[in-house]
């Protein structure tokens, strides 16, 4: 399972990666795509949206189960990724390529674990 | 078309049949004909076959299929339990068969007797007040359930309780019946020993909270024995709390939800009172209450007065959930069974649950890794996360190795909180003999699975398909079939 370095990540395996412009990408890490197995719908808040840090902003279905997806940060949503909607694979695929929104928000990657921190909290698992 | 095990056409579906005259039995029209065919735009696609092909094609069918009369049903948190034929035979009774839901009252006293009399014994197993039939399945017993609550606090003029709390142990149907009925689910997480974290609960509570949903035994199959205290403090916070009644059949004639704090109820008259699942059934789930609750019951309650029983709707009910008055039939089905057994026949229909599914369980638990290694309730929970990551075999490779043994796999990769579940519940009704050759066929596919891994993930062999591709099901999917003249 790989761990993108310059990600931040939550202990529910999500990952946000700083962008330039201030805004940041939201996703779902390799280990919980793995774990969850073969996606096959995804749902996505809209653009402009206010999502709230650990409160529920999509969900991911497979064959197995749907399963919520939690905001690793509080913020409006700017941007989705709506090349998931119909094509959850993706995120199969490429975790960290397969972002799930953009989001406008004041980050502190201190509120969230680095990637050796991850890496060590998945060894834990 | 379906394609059997050596890749050839063994099924066509009824409409791939050529045109066969038909066998006709129908009695000469006795109303005006009309002509609607210039309206069609398209003709009926109606097959047209002979009697003998339409009896050999279900025929074919029926034997493709695996129901608790055909083998082993151990499918977890379902209580696939036999389902005795002696309920049919009184169900079929023309007294129960040839009415109306609009005939008179006074014509159908009997009737009314056969809800008023599943009431009472519902009640009494269940520690409740009232219960209506109206729901025509679990699911929709939770939603009326849920309404109750729902109702409750707008009586009481308190609208800021909008939050359903829900173990993450819960049926998934839990927080979908409680966000389909208005409420925001709060999830909270189990304990270590798979019951709910009473630290957690107590944070979770609050004045926006409208009441709790919870499983007890719950879906690990163990009882909270810190029931009482879960109940409290919901109720201290000024929420209700709902029992979700598909485990009930670990303890009937034994416990009783209304004892343990609970207020409102749903049972599956189609797993816990034998009646018929899916395409044999319908389903009936019938919600019961506290009396404090009574008065919002859905539909029409069958209630006594002077000269007998009459239909009533309660003052400030919810309203209608289902036509008249649910699946009556289905009600009688479990009277039935609730006069076959009587009061001390219920309590042993779940000590015999309780038994076989620890019997099974000692039988596996050096073969499998269970996941909480104690005494369970009706059913049990093995976990194959190890041997995934260790040695890629996965739940699914068990399960599907068990339908070449003409067992049906047990329900898969649930409850959430225990990777690569198989949860087992093989209900009162089977036999030693039974159980014991399900430990067997468990154990070889196991060590089966161990010396030669490909072998299982093949599985199944013996079945009319083999291993389906469920990914490619669930991303296109078809859900009808396409004639010619649609392409």
């Amino acid at each position: 399972m790989s761990v993108h370095e310059k990600c931040y990540y939550t202990e529910s395996h999500e990952w946000v990666l700083p962008q330039e412009d201030g805004t940041v990408l939201v996703g779902l890490s390799d280990y919980a795509q793995n774990e969850l197995g073969d996606l096959v719908f995804v749902n996505l808040p809209e653009v402009g949206d206010e999502i709230t840090a650990h409160e529920s902003f999509a969900d991911v279905e497979s064959v197995k189960a749907v399963s919520d997806v939690y905001a690793p940060v509080s913020g409006k949503v700017t941007a989705i990724n709506e090349e998931l909607l119909d094509s959850p694979e993706k995120i199969n695929e490429d975790a960290y390529g397969a972002w799930f929104v953009r989001v406008e928000c004041e980050f502190d990657p201190s509120e969230l674990m680095d990637s050796k921190a991850y890496q060590a909290y998945l060894e834990t698992l | 078309m379906c394609q059997n095990r050596q890749g050839g056409i063994i099924m066509r579906l009824i409409f791939e049949y050529e045109k066969q005259k038909q066998s006709v039995y129908l009695p000469e029209c006795d109303v005006e004909s009309i002509e609607l065919s210039q309206k069609r735009e398209r003709p009926l696609h109606l097959p047209s076959l002979g009697e003998i092909t339409i009896t050999r094609h279900y025929t074919e069918l029926a034997k493709q299929t695996h129901g608790v009369n055909d083998g082993f049903y151990p499918l977890g948190s379902c209580t696939m339990k036999y389902n005795p034929k002696i309920n049919e035979s009184i169900a079929s009774d023309r007294h129960f068969t040839d009415i109306h839901p609009l005939q008179d009252e006074s014509s159908v006293q009997g009737c009314l007797k056969v809800f008023k009399e599943a009431e009472k014994m519902l009640c009494e197993i269940c520690g409740m007040d009232a219960f209506t039939f109206q729901p025509a399945a679990g699911a929709h017993g939770e939603f009326c359930g849920l309404l109750l609550i729902k109702k409750y606090h707008e009586m009481r003029q308190d609208h800021k309780r909008t939050k359903i709390i829900v173990p993450d142990s819960a049926h998934g149907t839990n927080p979908a019946s409680a966000a389909m009925a208005g409420f925001q689910v709060v999830s909270i997480p189990s304990g270590e020993d798979g019951c709910v974290d009473l630290d957690a609960l107590r944070a979770a509570v609050g004045e926006d909270t409208a009441g709790i949903m919870l499983t007890n035994p719950n879906t690990v199959g163990l009882f909270d024995k810190h029931i009482l205290d879960i109940t409290q403090i919901v109720h201290d916070a000024g929420g209700l709390c709902y029992y979700d009644g598909a485990n009930l059949n670990a303890v009937m004639g034994i416990a009783r939800p209304g004892d343990m704090g609970f207020d409102v109820i749903h049972l599956n008259l189609h797993k816990t009172f034998s009646t018929p699942h899916g395409g044999g059934g319908p389903g009936s789930g019938p919600c019961g209450c506290k009396a404090f609750l009574k008065d919002y019951l859905p539909g029409k309650m069958a209630e006594e007065n002077e000269s007998g029983l009459e239909f009533v709707q309660p003052a400030n009910s919810v309203g209608q959930i289902k036509a008249f008055y649910g699946n009556f039939l289905v009600v009688v089905k479990a009277l039935a069974y609730l006069y076959s057994l009587g009061s001390e026949g219920i309590r042993s229909s779940a000590q015999n649950a309780v038994l076989n599914a620890n019997y099974l369980m000692h039988q596996l638990k050096d073969h499998y890794h269970v996941a909480y290694d104690t005494t369970c309730m009706h059913e049990f929970v093995i976990s194959l996360d190890k041997e995934k990551h260790e040695q890629n075999i996965s739940a699914m490779d068990i399960a599907k190795s068990l339908l070449d043994h003409g067992i049906h796999p047990p329900t898969m990769y649930f409850p959430l909180i225990v990777h690569e579940a198989l949860m087992i519940e093989p209900t009162e009704t089977e036999a030693k003999e039974t159980l014991d050759h399900a430990a067997e066929v468990f154990k070889k596919i196991k060590e089966k699975a161990v010396s030669n891994p490909q072998a299982v993930h093949e599985a199944p062999y013996m079945t009319p398909v083999r291993r389906l591709d469920e990914v490619k099901a669930a991303r296109e999917l078809h859900l009808r079939y396409v004639f010619d003249d649609e392409k």
